[in-house]
């Protein structure tokens, strides 16, 4: 499907143009999104996107599906009432680094555990945007913000990585340069029954970008493009080829394990039987 | 018309079979000291009737849940005691804002803090009113026995269905976890309202209220209606709006929900009022224990009576004021240290003498306090 | 107000005394009398003081609260001494045998009787003496019969326990009648 088909399919073009700024990275998540649900053939009434606070939290809105724009950090907490309610709704939460990983860290761990049926994708541009560039979760450390003036102190997360050892059983990480391995984990990450979190790096070229003196909003998409390896590239490279390396890639990948609501709803169809 | 039945129950036991009563059909919540049995009851119950009950992660995510089972299609509840209420106030200015029915059961506890975790209080009243942040709807009940328990849990899910909006049961911690005889009324004789759905063949205006209609009609996601639901300002359409004309639309709106239709929310009741001089301004378990001072000191010829705001938001101020000019004093008494009392002396200004009694140490008035405090004022 | 009869059972927590309480007024309910019951506690789940009030009436109950306490029982040292205050001068202390009461306590009627070891060394069970005083209350509240009572413990306790609970319940009935 074309682009323009594409947008005129799934998109609410009455509310376009977006807020987000020139050069940043979140639109073409969002295009993978849109692209992962056609090629899934998703029925829109059946998909649910759940958003809390923040540049990425916008997206929703633009997009013509069920869609709930939360508050800061509770997206998944809202977006598991919807699940466990509605087991048949595809359910996919559009979350930032700070609305994913700091507020709302622990019901971000706590889905991960249940092993909800929820996708969760990650809008990582390393900073606070929408509030004008404080320091988030996964600044780099060293890396300036408007809340790090002499240099960040904090240890980044690896988000991909925090909700597979908390218990997700799809977890991947790739970039908006490699916008159409995205579209590949966006797929499989929704068509995964358990839960899947795919942490997709952005770029903030008005705030972390001009920050950290990290040049146009090109420059930051060839950054990631230089610096991304896929961790089973990674296998064979030496410790120096390594350095200054970021990895990607699907990090897990467990169809075995059991889905919430599914087990929920065993509990209901066992007492109805009695 | 079958038999009811007769029975010993708890408060919280109460609260969860009139929620089912009601129709509940989700209940997300965490566990909390006075509530908790209203969780317990809801795990055990709900999945029985094809309803999902879940235990989330924290207070803040219990509403939040509760919240989305309701965007879902489903009646749906929360419970919480103080420091979780104080958590999810946030999310409770949500639910007004975006107009999600759901009830929000707060078994009040001594306070400020972890305060007094399994001692009773009533210091929740203007936190229900006023603790989230900016203007907006408030419905807030106190019942006083384990029957009201039953029957306001009811009336809250039917006020949240019919206004689309939060509505905040607010029994004390004596209410919550006493045992009394209560006599279940048969399903026939309970009046249920179910939030109104979109008109099939019609546009849909998502926060349009249709001619005729109280409140935008709200289709649950999954229906066929696509809509945007945000806690920002929105149109009617529900998509962020900057325009402070349709701001001033709809917050005007949200609040005419309360003042347009004060008859049909107030609930009060009254004891002994006709000749009285003295009025006690009493809710919750306190009102239980002025009724018994008042018996007392009827019986030395001492001409007191009690208005008991059942809803205590909005407060009954007609009534309020109608008997405030018919007596001399007023004298408020609750279990906080003067909350309910500020709307009172607001309500009765100078037409009669303002008392109070109060007292925030976990330990409950006895009778004999409020007589001794009656004979103060006299 | 009708006739109205207010208890007080106290005991350490885990004695099951608030289970006592709520058995007592299923009991009182079931014979058609209005009843409520009421209790304080701690935060210990097991150990501490705590205590159930339940209140009888042919009326309706306002106050929920004991006011003027016609019945006394408490199971230990501890929750006797904290919780006696308030004893109606005509009213009924019942004990375990362990427990030294106040030198100047005024009572109608003072019950001082191995509750606790008929449970531990007579049933086997030190589990049950919260039956065993429900048995020892049941003869000395008027308004209540053996027959109601026993229906509202079997309806309370766990299945493959009944004969055991019965027991306790006679071995009740008996420490106060010998």
């Amino acid at each position: 499907m074309k682009n323009s088909e594409l947008v005129s399919k799934y998109m609410r073009d009455s509310r376009l143009p977006h807020i987000w700024c020139p050069g940043c990275g979140h639109g073409i998540i969002m295009h993978s999104i849109i692209r992962a649900i056609e090629n899934l053939g998703l029925d829109k009434d059946k998909v649910t996107i759940v958003s809390g606070i923040g540049c990425s939290s916008r997206a929703p809105g633009y997009m013509d599906f069920n869609t709930l724009h939360t508050t800061h950090g509770r997206a998944l907490a809202f977006a598991t009432g919807i699940k466990l309610a509605k087991p048949d709704m595809k359910v996919i939460v559009i979350s930032g680094d700070g609305d994913a990983s700091a507020i709302g860290g622990n019901h971000l761990i706590h889905a991960a555990r249940r092993n909800i049926g929820i996708t969760t994708i990650v809008f990582n541009n390393n900073i606070y945007g929408m509030t004008g560039g404080q320091y988030s979760p996964t600044t780099p450390h060293g890396d300036f913000g408007t809340t790090a003036p002499y240099g960040n102190i904090d240890r980044p997360f690896d988000i991909a990585n925090l909700a597979a050892a908390a218990g997700a059983t799809y977890a991947a990480r790739t970039t908006a340069f490699h916008a159409t391995q995205m579209t590949n984990y966006i797929q499989k990450a929704i068509a995964h029954e358990g839960f899947s979190l795919v942490e997709a790096i952005s770029v903030c070229p008005t705030y972390y970008g001009r920050k950290n003196k990290k040049g146009s909003a090109v420059a930051m998409m060839n950054f990631l493009k230089e610096s991304f390896v896929d961790v089973k590239a990674a296998e064979r490279m030496t410790p120096e080829q390594l350095q200054g390396k970021f990895l990607m890639g699907e990090f897990k990948h467990n169809t075995q394990l059991p889905e919430y609501s599914a087990e929920y709803q065993k509990i209901v169809d066992r007492l109805r039987k009695e | 018309m079958s038999k009811r039945i007769v029975k010993l129950m708890q408060g919280n036991e109460a609260c969860v079979a009139g929620a089912l009563a009601a129709g509940m059909k989700f209940f997300a919540g965490y566990p909390i000291t006075p509530s908790t049995e209203i969780a317990e009851g809801s795990a055990e119950k709900l999945p029985e009737v094809g309803g999902k009950f879940i235990q989330m992660e924290d207070e803040i995510a219990g509403i939040a849940a509760a919240i989305g089972g309701s965007i879902a299609g489903f009646k749906s509840m929360t419970a919480t005691s103080g420091p979780g209420f104080s958590l999810k106030q946030e999310n409770i200015g949500y639910a007004a804002l975006a107009e999600i029915p759901l009830v929000i059961v707060n078994v009040m506890r001594g306070g400020p803090s972890t305060g007094l975790p399994t001692s009773p209080g009533q210091g929740d009243v203007m936190q229900a009113m006023w603790g989230t942040h900016g203007d907006h709807p408030v419905i807030a009940i106190s019942p006083q026995s384990v029957t009201e328990m039953y029957y306001e849990t009811v009336r809250a899910f039917n006020l949240a269905e019919k206004y689309r909006t939060p509505v905040i049961l607010m029994p004390d911690e004596v209410v919550g976890h006493m045992r009394e005889r209560i006599e279940i009324p048969n399903a026939d004789e309970l009046e249920i309202f179910d939030r109104l759905k979109p008109v099939e063949g019609e546009d849909y205006i998502p926060y349009g209220v249709r001619e005729g209609d109280l409140v935008p009609r709200m289709a649950g996601f999954g229906e066929g209606y696509r809509y945007h639901i945000t806690g920002l300002f929105h149109d009617d359409m529900g998509f962020p709006t900057n325009s402070t004309v349709k701001a001033g639309v709809k917050i005007n709106r949200l609040m005419a929900k309360i003042t347009d239709n004060l008859e049909d929310l107030i609930s009060y009741d009254e004891y002994l009022m006709d000749d009285a001089e003295i009025m006690i301004v009493a809710y919750g378990s306190t009102a239980r224990t002025a009724k018994n001072a008042i018996n007392k000191l009827r019986a030395e010829g001492i001409k007191v009576g009690m208005l008991r705001p059942i809803t205590i938001w909005p407060y009954p101020v007609e009534a309020t004021l109608a008997r405030a000019k018919q007596v001399n004093k007023v004298l408020v008494v609750e279990h906080n240290l003067g909350q309910l009392m500020l709307e009172v002396e607001r309500v009765v200004k100078s037409e009669a003498e303002l008392h109070f009694l109060g007292r925030a140490d976990g330990d409950v008035f006895v009778p004999s306090d409020i007589v001794k405090k009656v004979k103060e004022v006299l | 107000m009708g006739n109205q009869f207010e208890l007080r059972l106290s005991g350490s927590g885990g004695q099951g005394l608030i289970l006592a309480g709520i058995i007592l007024a299923e009991a009182a309910i079931n014979s058609g009398l209005n009843a409520i019951q009421t209790q304080s506690y701690g935060p210990e789940a097991r150990g501490g003081a705590s205590k159930a009030e339940v209140i009888i009436s042919d009326a309706e109950i306002d106050f929920p609260k004991v006011q003027d306490l016609n019945l006394f029982l408490a199971l230990t040292q501890d929750a006797c001494d904290k919780y006696i205050k308030g004893i109606n001068p005509n009213g009924i202390v019942v004990v375990d045998d362990s427990i030294t009461l106040p030198a100047d306590l005024k009572a109608g009627k003072i019950y001082s009787l191995p509750i606790i070891s008929t449970a531990t060394d007579k049933l086997g069970k030190g589990i049950v003496a919260n039956i065993v005083a429900i048995g020892v209350l049941t003869e000395l509240i008027d308004v209540l019969t053996r027959e109601q009572v026993e229906g509202a413990v079997l309806a309370r306790v766990p299945k493959g326990t009944i004969d055991l609970n019965r027991s306790a319940l006679i071995e009740g009935y008996a420490l106060v009648n010998n």
